[in-house]
């Protein structure tokens, strides 16, 4: 039997059975990425908001920059937050560095500008539509966004969703923040090139599997939500 | 709620608005006074639209002055309200859609149920209050929109073509629902192109044209004698502007 063949099988076993070790490396992905995501949105939201119903100097330009800012590669956001938390760096102080509190640091940055520019550029679309009727009523540009996000609150999902699909299959920035120690700091992607570069192939094919299908599994999600939604508010 | 001294009459002090270096009006001048209904008649492109959005004041006239009797402050109620050519119908129900303004208003929960359930019924609506209101039909989206309009009981409401885009009977529905409006005392302004329209709805006829004011006079005067030549035009369909 070839190694792939033999591979796959020992990673549905491994699968399978819920082996320890994958379950802590894949709990502790979720964990990261989850909460990277929770911050970006919590942040991101109303930023984009914001920025699609305010008109003032510099928007081009700060709308070019989050839509650049959008292909950040995840090892520069690693190096950035790695030289902020880094002993001498200016927030070394706080012991940070090599913590999964680290790596939600550095992953909420890396997808902070994608949840920001496609909610940016939802809301502003909705805001065409809204903007004079809402003048009319007298609504505030601030309870504009509020209105805005919440009716557009099924395209954000999208927003949201992508951000966490980048932020669980990024590698570059958890591996430089995170250092990838066993047990502590350990999550799907990091484990996959490791065990890959040891050639331990049935748990980096194993850990590669789930991750595929959690991204396949939630960009589904997202799809029937939004066609669902399409259908019951138009 | 509402405040005793009127905002009508409104007076519109040689307003020219300029967009693009194009003149869309060039210096109207008019008195709205509360009463009868007005209709701002003229073809597409006359300017009429831009017109209420001034009195409205969702746009400022690049030159000339929109004045109300009394001020309306930042942040306060708002006492006039405007529907347009196509609904801005929120992705609500439609009883959240008529509840959203009230609230805006700063109106209690249960009140701003009760006003909202009211104003559907008035426009035939009510059994379609839980409906996502973006399903409705464009007729029923139009009906809503002035339910909308109507609940916040405007001393004044500006109606921008309020069925071009209706079919004959959706058309009859709402003008039906605009003469109820006027008829609970709310101080009609409407654009429209249609002649048979302004000839049913209005009391008094303002006639644009390439942004200027031609003709002002009550309907019956306005379609029986109109005083200029490019009226008399209008009203025969002979359309002689470009």
């Amino acid at each position: 039997m070839d190694t792939l063949s033999l591979a796959f099988r020992e990673a549905a076993g491994l699968i399978g059975r819920g082996d320890a070790t994958l379950t802590a490396i894949v709990a502790l992905s979720l964990q990261v990425s989850l909460s990277a995501v929770a911050l970006a949105s919590a942040l991101g939201l109303p930023l984009g908001a914001w920025i699609a119903v305010h008109r003032f100097p510099g928007r081009q330009s700060l709308i070019v920059l989050l839509n650049a800012l959008m292909g950040l590669p995840p090892v520069v956001v690693g190096l950035l937050v790695y030289l902020l938390l880094s002993r001498a760096g200016p927030l070394g102080p706080l012991g940070m560095l090599f913590t999964p509190t680290a790596m939600v640091v550095a992953q909420t940055i890396l997808i902070l500008p994608i949840v920001a520019a496609l909610a940016r550029q939802v809301v502003e679309d909705a805001w065409r539509e809204y903007d004079e009727q809402l003048r009319s009523f007298g609504v505030r540009p601030f309870g504009a966004s509020l209105t805005l996000l919440w009716d557009c609150r099924f395209s954000l999902a999208t927003a949201v969703l992508a951000g966490f699909g980048r932020a669980a299959a990024e590698v570059g920035a958890v591996m430089i923040v995170g250092g990838n120690i066993d047990g502590v700091t350990r999550v799907m992607t990091t484990a996959i090139a490791l065990e890959t570069s040891k050639g331990d192939l049935p748990l980096a094919l194993a850990l590669g599997l789930v991750l595929v299908t959690l991204v396949l599994t939630v960009n589904a999600g997202a799809h029937v939500i939004r066609e669902a939604a399409r259908r019951r508010y138009g | 709620m509402k405040s005793p001294e009127s905002l009508l009459p409104l007076t519109i002090d040689a307003v020219t608005f300029v967009a693009g270096g194009r003149v869309i009006l060039d210096r109207i001048s008019a008195e709205i006074a509360s009463g009868p209904r007005t209709v701002i008649l003229g073809p597409n492109g006359a300017g009429k639209s831009v017109l209420m959005r001034l009195a409205h004041g969702l746009l400022a006239p690049t030159s000339g002055a929109v004045r109300w009797q009394s001020l309306e402050r930042r942040g306060e109620r708002r006492r006039q309200a405007m529907v347009f050519q196509r609904p801005v119908v929120l992705r609500r129900s439609a009883l959240d859609n008529v509840v959203y303004p009230l609230k805006v208003a700063g109106l209690a929960r249960t009140e701003c149920q009760r006003r909202a359930f009211a104003a559907l019924e008035r426009v035939g609506l009510a059994r379609l209050a839980d409906r996502p209101a973006r399903v409705l039909s464009g007729g029923e989206q139009q009906r809503l929109a002035l339910a909308r309009a109507w609940a916040l009981d405007p001393e004044v409401l500006f109606l921008d073509e309020p069925t071009a885009n209706l079919d004959p009977g959706a058309t009859r529905e709402v003008e039906a629902v605009i003469a109820a409006i006027h008829a609970s005392g709310t101080k009609i302004v409407m654009s429209t192109h249609n002649l048979g329209q302004a000839r049913r709805l209005g009391d008094e006829v303002l006639l644009l044209n390439q942004g200027r004011l031609v003709e002002r006079g009550p309907a019956e005067t306005f379609f029986r004698q109109p005083a200029t030549a490019e009226a008399a035009a209008f009203i025969k369909g002979e359309l002689p502007w470009q």
